[in-house]
């Protein structure tokens, strides 16, 4: 087998043969073929942090709802409100299962009246198509489409995410919000979707252009090419990862699943009992609120003494009970802790609580810190100055 | 990449190098690619007794952690403290950078151990190139 053989089982994005005469290191995720890292995770992180940085985010599953019901639909399966939405704004969602857990977290886009699109993650595609025909049921005027393999999607993330970009479209990108989108030229295509959003902490823009491959490599290239005078480095799903847990944001399958209900992720803040029409997941909700929450919580450790907490790891009380699990822990690269997100009993769950996490058999101690772990820094805004009286 | 001739190897590669009833361990530069960035490892203490193809520590980059197993059986007479501070240095040079020393309990267990040449064969048929 050579460098360049694909194993036939794994899926591929249309940029496979890119990242693999790049020499990046190739990882099953989810099925995919996908590249964890080029050059290295440490400086692929930094990177984003510091300058910016490109991944193959096309793995990501799209879903389509249109037509006079599809907000009825949308307002049915997700646990935001998108009667808030205004066409070309995007917010963060989640589709839930009636005890209120997880089918999957997404991003909902509202591209225009009865026209929406729900990014979802890769590992669940199938799973949460089934869902929301299922969810649906016989409900008239809304019609679905997967439109996954429709898109490359492109993250373009880091401080210098908009001046690498700016250089390949005459959208003025400056005038697109956080969390907002709009449709315009980039790199020779037409009509591509350009949002301001992405999954690392940092500023950046998810571009959806079309999928084949030679427009895929092409457009990846341009942006490197673009990125060049800023530093920008290719990126794999390992500095993705270690962004992401940064910035404290849930992955499915480890912060979030089908066994971890809303409360428990912290994640209330994106779920409206009261948005004024019923979804998937709110009554037992409304149930658990009621009773006074969870009895368990997400929360972020810092570790103190030396090691690293795994995604696994058991969570200890001082006195050696074990009382929760971590679901991801690695080093951050850029904020140099070892660092985890971690279910614990709500009695432990306040800043500042000590507990340890079981390194092979050992009690390593940690405490409980807030989340996110990095903020990115504001934007240097020129101070207002008032002439002394 | 390299496999000097002059040191040992394990399936689990480890490289030793002997010199009458004195070894010294580390990992290849194929351990150290495949982990990927290193932050982290640990060693066991001086005076501390390891068997062959026992844990006697961990190597732990970004993503993974990696056990490292005794290529011999020996005690202990030197842990490279730099790395406590300094594990990197392994990503750098991991066939100069040595993890432990140790006195070998019996000098016929190497003759168990690869060549560099079969190390090499065992690695290309593991990676499938």
């Amino acid at each position: 087998m050579s460098d360049l053989a694909v194993p036939v089982s794994l899926r591929k994005t249309p940029l496979n043969l890119t990242h693999r005469s790049h020499k990046a290191k190739m990882v099953d995720f989810g099925g995919w073929d996908m590249p964890v890292q080029y050059a290295g995770l440490i400086e692929e992180h930094m990177a984003v942090r510091e300058r910016v940085g490109l991944f193959d985010v096309s793995h990501m599953g799209d879903i389509q709802l249109r037509g006079p019901n599809s907000l009825a639909a949308v307002q049915k399966l997700l646990m935001n409100d998108a009667s808030k939405l205004e066409i070309g704004q995007a917010h963060y969602s989640a589709m839930l299962y009636e005890d209120g857990t997880f089918v999957d977290d997404v991003v909902l886009h509202k591209l225009g009246e009865n026209d929406y699109l729900i990014v979802i993650n890769a590992g669940t595609r199938e799973k949460d198509v089934q869902w929301v025909r299922k969810a649906l049921g016989g409900m008239s005027g809304v019609h679905v489409t997967d439109v996954s393999d429709y898109y490359t999607q492109l993250a373009i993330q880091g401080p210098r995410a908009k001046e690498t970009l700016q250089k390949l479209t005459g959208v003025d990108l400056s005038a697109i919000k956080n969390y907002w989108f709009t449709w315009g030229q980039v790199s020779g295509c037409h009509n591509v979707l350009i949002a301001r959003t992405g999954y690392t902490g940092e500023d950046g823009f998810e571009i959806y252009i079309p999928a084949d491959e030679p427009t895929s490599a092409r457009v990846w290239g341009e942006v490197l090419t673009a990125g060049a005078e800023f530093g920008i480095v290719p990126c794999g799903l390992g500095a993705r990862n270690t962004l992401r847990l940064e910035s404290a944001m849930a992955l499915y399958g480890h912060e979030i699943s089908d066994k971890l209900n809303v409360f428990e992720a912290n994640l209330g803040r994106y779920c409206k009992l009261d948005k004024g029409t019923d979804f998937v997941g709110r009554e037992a909700l409304q149930r658990i609120q009621d009773a006074g929450g969870p009895a368990r919580r997400l929360v972020g450790l810092e570790m103190v003494e030396r090691g690293i907490g795994r995604d696994g790891y058991s969570v200890l009380s001082l006195e050696g009970q074990r009382i929760g699990e971590v679901t991801s822990g690695s080093p951050g690269p850029f904020i140099k802790k070892n660092i985890a997100l971690a279910y614990v009993p709500v009695a432990y769950s306040s800043v500042d609580t000590e507990v340890a996490v079981e390194v092979r058999g050992l009690p390593v101690k940690a405490r409980v810190v807030a989340t996110p772990f990095y903020r990115r820094p504001k934007l240097a805004v020129p101070p207002i100055t008032a002439p002394l009286s | 990449m390299a496999y000097p001739e002059k040191y040992r190897y394990t399936k689990e590669h480890e490289w030793l190098q002997v010199d009458g009833e004195n070894g010294v361990v580390g990992i290849t530069d194929y351990a150290q690619h495949s982990l990927g960035d290193i932050v982290f490892v640990e060693l066991p203490k001086v005076g501390q007794q390891i068997e062959a193809g026992s844990t006697f520590g961990s190597v732990e980059s970004v993503k993974a952690v990696s056990d490292l197993y005794a290529p011999v059986t020996g005690t202990i007479t030197e842990v490279n403290e730099a790395l406590n501070g300094t594990p990197e240095i392994i990503n750098t040079d991991a066939n100069e950078t040595w993890l432990i020393k140790l006195t070998l309990t019996n000098t016929d267990e190497v003759n168990g151990l690869l060549s560099a040449a079969d190390y090499d064969a065992f690695v290309s048929e593991e990676t499938g190139h």
